[in-house]
């Protein structure tokens, strides 16, 4: 505060505080509407004071949409993602910023242009992929005639086919392939000081020792900000895991949401679809909440 | 920025990077061949292979009246909700850095909602903005048939703008936050003392310094808004009443895996891919000029 300003201040609380309601208030009315019955919920206007079914509605939703393996699901997906960027980012960072090799910078540009297209504009030959990873060599080797040199050779035909549709590794290493991370931890090593190599080299540790016994525990921060990070988008994944799971037993809590969404002309069931909102709303809130710092950190370092 | 000291190996040194050039190239670079090949080919209905036909998908694709209300529809959805984001968040930003009682509180609890996937908030915002239950409906009671989003193109569009807008509200105010109080606070000061005001101030001085953050946002809003508004569009309307809301990440995936149109899907995809990649340049551009300010 610069200078006394008792009008603006006031207007200062006002509107902060309209904002704070606006931002609050959905969590509120969904945890209001998830404690009501059907009758209750449907009231025009809605009560605000909590009725007494919110236990009941909580197990209905969770039977309903069968949240408890999907939440594992979800939980499975997220902290694969977040350890796969968290791990693999930093191994590509330190290979661009330690090495010198021909071809450094063409690497770091293939990497960089991922930044551009994110996963729901390419989603549809990316399905094509994932039903069957191996395509891609296939074709590479039907192209170049190699698939036909090996048929002549050994008389073996050659067909790759691994399909990955409904299984974690198809969920989780599309959205590993970008290039948030890397970037990152790029920055970040940069400001290492060369010196820490200098005294490392000299005493005798190579490339690999630097990296677990230095530059690893040097980056913790930066590790749990990215991870952070990481948990959250792949959690809040809808568009991915809809596709991919054309099963519904490898279904993600996100993606099941929508079974509970009140059918048109049944019953207006509200009380259980925001109890199953509650649900999958709160593991992101309760991460953002307790890692608020990392999470700040992350978003911000992330973005620039 | 280059390093001095580095490791001598540079066999070893490709080895750690040879994980995510598996990644990239198996689910980046191919897939992203692979949608420009289908744009340009057409696959037989019996099988058989694709078929060159040139530019023929993109021509039928602009030919079609359908397409360009997605696009109309997608930049009426980017330009409201980015702008009213983005608003909201610098005033709320601008008010929080006045550092009045309080203000931590509200640095906690505004950016909330960006935790919640977006399918999550659409559900609440379906309930919120129901016309027979909820908030809405109390409104409804008073002038009947105020408030569609079932049945008016209109309603809809404005409950998808709604629950978009108050997820990025909270992402764009941790931004606009951090930008604001990287400003020195003796420049504040001492224009305090010259003897203007606050929204002198704001104008004069906060406004111009965080430009930069500004464009930064507005690119990252607009992108965002092509993307993450799937999960709300297919939660609380699914691309109706009468495509109103059917944006274009939507058509892509309602093309491609309900009406198996590949090369159509493709071909708009290429078309998206484009407009982000333009984007993105716009930003890089803004990038170097936010350098040129510190």
């Amino acid at each position: 505060m610069v200078e006394r300003t008792p009008i603006l201040n006031f207007f200062t609380h006002l509107i902060l505080f309209v904002g704070f309601v606006f931002c609050v208030a959905p969590f509120v009315i969904v945890a209001i509407a998830a404690s009501h019955n059907l009758k209750d919920v449907n009231d025009v206007p809605m009560s605000l004071l909590p009725g007494s079914d919110f236990w009941v509605n909580i197990k209905t939703a969770w039977t309903t949409a069968d949240l408890g393996p999907k939440l594992f699901n979800s939980f499975v997906m997220a902290a694969g993602v977040a350890a796969g960027k968290v791990i693999i980012s930093a191994l590509t960072a330190f290979s661009i910023v330690y090495f010198r090799y021909p071809g450094r910078m063409l690497i770091f540009w293939l990497i960089f242009v991922t930044l551009m297209l994110p996963l729901e504009v390419r989603i549809v030959p990316t399905y094509a992929v994932v039903a069957n990873v191996l395509s891609p060599y296939q074709a590479i080797m039907d192209v170049t005639g190699i698939s036909w040199l090996i048929e002549k050779i050994s008389g073996v035909q050659v067909s790759l086919s691994l399909g990955l549709l409904n299984s974690y590794t198809g969920l989780i290493m599309p959205l590993i392939a970008t290039a948030t991370g890397t970037f990152l931890y790029r920055q970040f090593f940069l400001t290492v000081p060369d010196e820490l190599t200098e005294a490392a080299r000299m005493d005798g540790a190579g490339a690999l020792r630097f990296f677990i016994d230095i530059l690893l525990p040097l980056s913790r921060n930066n590790m749990a900000a990215l991870g952070t990070i990481m948990f959250l988008w792949a959690w809040n994944q809808y568009l991915w895991p809809l596709l991919i799971t054309t099963d519904r037993s490898h279904a993600t809590a996100v993606t099941e949401l929508k079974q509970l969404i009140p059918n048109v002309g049944g019953a207006p069931e509200w009380h259980i679809a925001m109890a199953g909102t509650l649900i999958v709303m709160l593991p992101p809130l309760i991460v953002v909440v307790l890692m608020q710092r990392w999470f700040v950190r992350g978003l911000i370092a992330t973005e620039k | 920025m280059e390093k001095r000291v580095t490791f001598g190996k540079w066999t070893i040194g490709i080895l750690f990077a040879v994980p995510q050039l598996i990644l990239i190239f198996t689910f980046f670079y191919w897939p992203a061949g692979q949608a420009v090949y289908w744009s340009l080919t057409l696959q037989q209905p019996w099988g058989g292979g694709n078929i060159w036909v040139g530019l023929d998908n993109f021509r039928s694709i602009l030919a079609n009246a359908d397409y360009w209300n997605s696009i109309t529809a997608s930049l009426v959805f980017a330009g409201i909700s980015t702008g009213l984001a983005m608003l909201i968040a610098l005033v709320l930003a601008t008010l929080t850095d006045r550092q009045l009682a309080g203000s931590r509180l509200y640095r906690v609890v505004l950016i909330w909602p960006y935790g919640i996937a977006a399918p999550a908030l659409a559900m609440a915002f379906r309930f919120i903005l129901a016309p027979e239950a909820g908030f809405m409906a109390a409104v409804n009671k008073v002038w009947p048939g105020f408030w569609d989003p079932g049945l008016n193109g209109a309603d809809a569009m404005a409950s998808v703008i709604i629950a978009f807008s108050w997820k990025y509200v909270g992402y764009n105010f941790i931004f606009f936050l951090a930008a604001l109080q990287a400003i020195p606070r003796s420049l504040i000061e001492a224009a305090a003392m010259d003897g203007s005001g606050v929204i002198r101030r704001f104008w004069d001085i906060q406004f111009p310094l965080i430009t930069p953050t500004i464009f930064f946002l507005l690119v990252i809003n607009i992108t965002e808004s092509f993307q993450d508004s799937f999960g709300i569009v297919d939660i609380m309307t699914a691309g109706g009443p009468a495509n109103a809301t059917n944006l274009m990440v939507y058509k892509i995936y309602s093309d491609g895996f309900k009406g198996l149109d590949y090369s159509g899907a493709a071909a708009q995809s290429i078309i998206l891919m484009l407009l982000i990649i333009v984007l993105t340049i716009f930003q890089f551009r803004f990038i170097e000029r936010r350098v040129h300010y510190r």
